[in-house]
């Protein structure tokens, strides 16, 4: 598979998304500027963690309007497959390729710590191969990451099955003691209606080996290329 | 004379945009001011919401031209509409 990892002034997570791609699961991952117009020939799309453009006036608010993010809407539109990782998520929240918005978080602080996701469907491109009835314990760093949405949009999602993750505790309790960012329903991620593009807080990049304490990550991105070479399987309707 | 800058250009027109979150919004600071307040003895204080304030200096021009391209950039960009609200006026 060839993914395209994209890279805006200030992203620092890009290296970290190349790696487990290209040096773990051993496909080709090359890096995009975001000034850049076109995406090439790929696969899949990774908008990776950092901080683009400072966070000035919001997360992600300037980056979503760099030249390639409209290639980035233009290849979503088509059916193909895009992971926002963090700042990733914030800004394809931005661009409204994804229901929602994220907040700072409820404490006021940056959170930079471990957590266990649930994931909440296993019918994505995104989860498909997260092994039944597991948790997942993958690091989050972040200060704005509080999932907000109104209550149509909450319901829609969990009507038409778009959370892909929620904050538990170690038993898959969904408590808010469990919550780092004050998200509604715990939500760490979630999917578009035409199921090709997702977005999570957490980094699943930076948990897919034993050696960085836990690999449970690395099976989101076993996911997503399992789902690319039975791509037919998940065509947007 | 106001504002002569290096294009030797006058601004004489201002836009004044305020963004606050929405109401169903979580503002934990304005809670956090709320309570710094409250702490501090004033009285009767119901409700804090932080935003942010913006002012963009236009040079001189139709003023009912610029009202909708603010407001076309406070949508698009200045404000994000699923959680925030904005006004502005134009001086």
């Amino acid at each position: 598979m060839n993914f395209a990892v994209l890279q805006f002034p200030g992203t620092n997570r890009e290296q970290d998304a190349v790696h487990i791609l290209k040096n773990v699961l051993g496909h080709s991952a090359n890096l995009v500027w975001h000034k850049q117009e076109s995406l090439g020939n790929v696969d899949a799309v990774i908008v990776p963690g950092g901080f683009s453009y400072g966070d000035y006036l919001r997360t992600g608010a300037v980056a979503r309007f760099s030249p390639i993010m409209q290639d980035v809407q233009r290849f979503a539109a088509s059916g193909g497959h895009v992971l926002g990782i963090c700042n990733g998520f914030q800004i394809l929240c931005e661009a409204g390729l994804l229901p929602g918005a994220l907040v700072r978080n409820k404490s006021l602080q940056f959170r930079c710590e471990h957590v266990f996701l649930k994931t909440a469907t296993r019918n994505s491109p995104f989860t498909a191969k997260i092994p039944e009835g597991t948790l997942m314990r993958v690091p989050i760093a972040h200060g704005e990451g509080c999932y907000f949405a109104d209550e149509k949009t909450l319901n829609d999602l969990k009507v038409k099955d778009q959370i892909l993750w929620q904050y538990s505790d170690a038993k898959g309790g969904l408590t808010e003691t469990a919550n780092p960012n004050g998200s509604l329903w715990n939500i760490a991620g979630v999917l578009n209606e035409s199921r090709n593009v997702a977005g999570l807080m957490p980094h699943p990049e930076n948990a897919s080996e034993p050696l960085l304490g836990s690999a449970d990550g690395r099976a989101v991105f076993e996911s997503l290329v399992h789902s690319l070479a039975n791509r037919a399987n998940f065509q947007p309707a | 004379m106001i504002g002569w800058r290096f294009g030797c250009y006058a601004t004489q027109v201002k836009a004044k945009i305020t963004v606050t979150p929405k109401k169903a919004v979580l503002d934990p600071q304005g809670k956090t001011v709320q309570d710094a307040l409250a702490h501090m003895g004033y009285k009767g204080v119901e409700a804090v919401h932080v935003g942010k304030y913006l002012e963009i200096e236009l040079q001189d021009g139709d003023k009912a031209a610029y009202q909708k391209q603010i407001d076309d950039a406070c949508h698009k960009l200045l404000s994000n509409p699923v959680i925030e609200d904005y006004h502005f006026t134009i001086e």
